[in-house]
């Protein structure tokens, strides 16, 4: 044939048939069995589900140490621990909770295990890729908790500012761990932006153009772009950082040259990116939920698209006005403080459309539902301590107080772990078969949410009245005791919420109602599969007529057929429109990123302690990157046969 | 099937003719290869910043330094730019699959990186600063550094792209690799020409 087009047939429906591909196709994209085969396994959903459950995993560890300060200032002038050891909670807690739980949680985790399925497709792009991602940020972790143990954690706050973390003042070893671990998670998250963005734009099933995109999957995307864009600032920080501490270069010494604010300014050009990174995904797991639970099509789709969008550039607007109290010129604050208002407008879009959704539609209220109106609460609030921290005179004020750890604890909890929690409700179905229980459920969301408050929001108060964060105590008499042990009492709840979402987790686990492909009747094409997905994810690759497309499907919608099934193939289709464009074989499972990630772990770990150890590791690394693209002579061969290359 | 049943039918859309071996924005790897270099730009952008933003806090620019000296960098810049004439031509006679020309251009891409990397030591050798004397220095040698890197790991990708041209292993695959490769060299390429200009140009425009 050389017209290369593909071609509407009508096929018979043969049930003995579909069973027998079934099982081929189980055979081609199964998992290889066994140890060692656990270590070479590259597909998306078994990469998601590792990097779901170590995302939580550093979730708990960072709320464990949350609650060891939150005993720690429970008393006036407590003495349970010392100022240094306070100093590298603090640290390990939000730097755990930013790097190794709210990204790769809210971003890696979520998209890797869903967009594939989201888009109808078999596979994610660069699998291989996505499988040494996982290892590196697991490595990272790992290591970051390693060093804590041996009294080396991080001590000077999770955005480490020089010249505090710079070689004058910052001896030891830790605050180049902690540019370190920025670089193993940095890298780890680029990774997957590209494999996101390259999976949404390729291996979209044939008839999803842009403006039938998931929501969930538009907003991955967004935020992939932003992760792509705003993640080089961090990596260039935290790289300077680690050359000036040992390699005698001097970036930030003011005596010959040097400027600390530099550092903030690249810190930031991410920091900033970062709080959408994290909120992105929030906003569009609520309009996922809510189409479902609210039965109708998302309300303006188009404008929801726009407003994420518009906050992916905006974000990039912002950076300066984490830095209104470093004497910076009054013009530049003022333009930041106008831009860090206008953010708002798109938010605020959001915000109208899902009112309107709400409003328009038949509510059912599950437990997922909840989690996405307790969001709405929080969120808000949390917007609005922003309007105040947005306007430069507030914001002198309360800067460095715990005003502030209340105003991002109430936007990064209600922006991204009350949807989280939604989502877990939401999805787990798929993930495991099983229903969580909605009693559970229930429990789990009222106790968090009561315990949220009842900790965080006395935080405001004692920030107005003058209580410094980062402080390892306090005096009796100053007026902020009372104050404390209510956040500290809140902290149980919070602490009971999250063990209660595990016991629903295990006990859903064993005995959970059986799912069915679709318990919620939801539109996305994640429903149109078994529960769990099967290795293959789809026997039939779907078509799609609609942003909804199981709820939009004609009754005689087509499926796709003429792939290979014999070897791991996915059908690619066109950027803009979805048309079918050609095919791709995706790679096998390999050890070799797994081994590669174990290279680069020995050569980031060893640049903390010798510069030379990045020349020496690059070997090493070098040869198992080779093996890892170095086809084999069978399949080199099979495929010369096969090749249909394209026709200009 | 069973006598007499009638079998039911659907519509379905065949994909069997379509090509497995596509280039540039229809090849997944080449769009990824796009991503990591929007990635690497933004470092090079970031660093490009940081060297202005250093020069906007020093009154003397360089400070008590020469500028890196001309001769070896243009050089360097002048092979950069000639080896696009070899590097267009085995890009697109990969499209058509000729072995022959795309063996010969892997072996001319991989001298001509050589000697990059041979004229790039001689730069080193005559940047005329130290990373360890001054801000300045850092900076230069950061974005030196950094582009240094990217020629090393494109020709050792080109070393071994040109094994494996040399093996049993052609395939449809491989000629998209080549492209890629091309393309690969072309951001090397383009990301050196405004280092160029900052590193051994704007110390000799800005100095006061």
């Amino acid at each position: 044939m050389s017209e290369q087009r593909a071609v509407m047939r009508l096929e018979p429906v043969l049930p003995e048939k579909e069973q027998a591909r079934a099982a081929q196709l189980a055979e081609v994209w199964k998992e290889p069995p066994g140890f060692i085969g656990w270590f070479k396994a590259i597909h998306h959903t078994t990469i998601g589900k590792r990097f779901i459950l170590t995302a939580f995993a550093f979730f708990l560890a960072a709320g464990l140490l949350a609650g060891a300060m939150r005993l720690q200032l429970a008393f006036p002038e407590s003495h349970l621990m010392s100022p240094d050891l306070y100093n590298q909670i603090f640290t390990m807690h939000g730097s755990t909770m930013m790097f190794l739980f709210a990204v790769p949680m809210m971003f890696e985790a979520l998209s890797v295990y869903l967009v594939p399925l989201m888009l109808g497709t078999r596979q994610i792009a660069f699998p291989r890729l996505n499988a040494y991602s996982y290892y590196l940020y697991l490595f990272g972790g790992l290591m970051l908790f390693a060093f804590f143990f041996v009294n080396s954690g991080p001590d000077r706050g999770w955005f480490a500012y020089v010249p505090l973390s710079g070689p004058d003042y910052g001896p030891g070893k830790r605050a180049d761990i902690w540019a370190q671990l920025i670089t193993f998670t940095e890298v780890s998250a680029l990774c997957v932006a590209v494999e996101v963005v390259v999976t949404t734009f390729k291996l979209r099933a044939p008839g999803m153009s842009l403006n039938r995109i998931p929501i969930f999957v538009w907003g991955q995307v967004v935020t992939a772009f932003m992760v792509i864009f705003a993640m080089p600032g961090v990596v260039v920080a935290s790289t300077m950082l680690l050359l000036d501490r040992t390699c005698g270069t001097q970036f930030f010494n003011p005596a010959v040259g040097g400027d600390v604010l530099l550092f903030q300014h690249l810190f930031w050009w991410f920091g900033h990116p970062e709080v959408y990174i994290i909120f992105i995904p929030g906003t569009v797991i609520v309009s996922t939920v809510l189409s479902t639970f609210c039965r109708r099509h998302m309300f303006g789709y188009l404008a929801v698209i726009l407003s994420l969008i518009a906050t992916g550039f905006i974000a990039f607007g912002l950076w300066v006005h984490h830095m209104f109290a470093t004497g910076i010129p009054q013009m530049s604050e003022s333009f930041f403080t106008a831009a860090s208002m206008m953010i708002a407008i798109p938010t605020g879009t959001q915000i109208f459309c899902w009112i309107a959704t709400i409003t328009t539609g038949k509510v059912v209220l599950k437990t997922p539902m909840w989690w996405v109106l307790g969001f709405f609460f929080v969120f808000i609030i949390g917007g609005m301590t922003g309007i105040y921290v947005a306007s430069v005179p507030v914001d002198l004020q309360v800067h460095d107080t715990y005003f502030i750890v209340a105003h991002f604890h109430y936007v990064l909890i209600g922006g991204a772990v009350f949807p989280l929690f939604a989502a877990f409700a939401y999805w787990f179905p798929k993930m495991t078969g099983r229903m969580m229980s909605e009693k559970l459920g229930l429990w789990s969301f009222w106790l968090f949410t009561i315990g949220f408050n009842v900790t965080f929001f006395p935080m405001h108060i004692v920030g107005l009245r003058g209580m410094p964060r980062r402080v390892y105590t306090y005096p009796a008499g100053a007026g902020w005791t009372v104050l404390n042990q209510i956040e500290s009492l809140g902290y149980l709840f919070l602490f009971a919420g999250v063990a209660m979402f595990l016991v629903n987790v295990w006990r859903s686990l064993k005995r959970g109602e059986l799912a069915g492909p679709n318990p919620w009747q939801a539109g996305g094409l994640e429903w149109a599969v078994p529960s769990p997905p099967p290795a293959y994810n789809f026997l039939n690759l779907p078509t799609v007529n609609g942003s909804e497309p199981l709820w939009d499907a004609a009754p005689d919608q087509p499926i796709v057929t003429g792939l290979k099934e014999d070897v791991r193939e996915v059908l690619t289709t066109r950027i803009l429109d979805a048309e079918p464009e050609g095919r791709d074989e995706m790679p096998a499972p390999s050890i070799w990123p797994f081994l590669a990630a174990v290279a680069t772990t020995a050569l980031f770990i060893g640049s903390i302690f010798r510069p030379i150890a990045v020349s020496i590791g690059a070997i090493p690394l070098g040869i198992t990157l080779i093996a890892w693209f170095w086809p084999t002579r069978e399949e080199s061969e099979r495929r010369r046969k096969q090749d249909i290359w394209q026709t200009e | 099937m069973a006598d007499g049943i009638e079998v039911q039918r659907r519509r379905a859309l065949d994909v069997s003719a379509l090509p497995n071996v596509v280039f540039s924005v229809r090849s997944t790897t080449w769009l990824g290869t796009v991503g990591m270099m929007f990635i690497e730009g933004g470092v090079f952008a970031l660093v490009v910043a940081a060297y202005f933003y250093l020069h906007s806090r020093t009154e003397h620019w360089p400070p008590g330094f020469l500028p890196p000296d001309l001769f070896w960098g243009t050089i360097n810049t002048i092979i950069f730019v000639l080896s696009v004439i070899p590097t267009e031509w085995y890009r697109r006679r990969a499209h058509h699959g000729d072995l022959a020309a795309v063996r010969i251009g892997l072996i001319l891409a991989s001298l001509i990186g050589l000697a990059n990397l041979v004229v790039r030591y001689f730069e080193l050798r005559h940047l005329n600063c130290e990373w360890s004397q001054s801000a300045y220095g850092s900076v230069v040698w950061l974005l030196m550094g950094l582009h240094v890197t990217h020629l090393l790991t494109d020709w050792v990708e080109t070393l071994v792209l040109t094994k494996l041209f040399f093996s049993p292993h052609i395939e449809g695959k491989r000629f998209v690799d080549a492209e890629e490769n091309a393309s690969y060299w072309y951001f090397v390429v383009l990301t050196w020409i405004p280092i160029y200009l900052v590193l051994y140009w704007a110390p000799r425009w800005l100095r006061s």
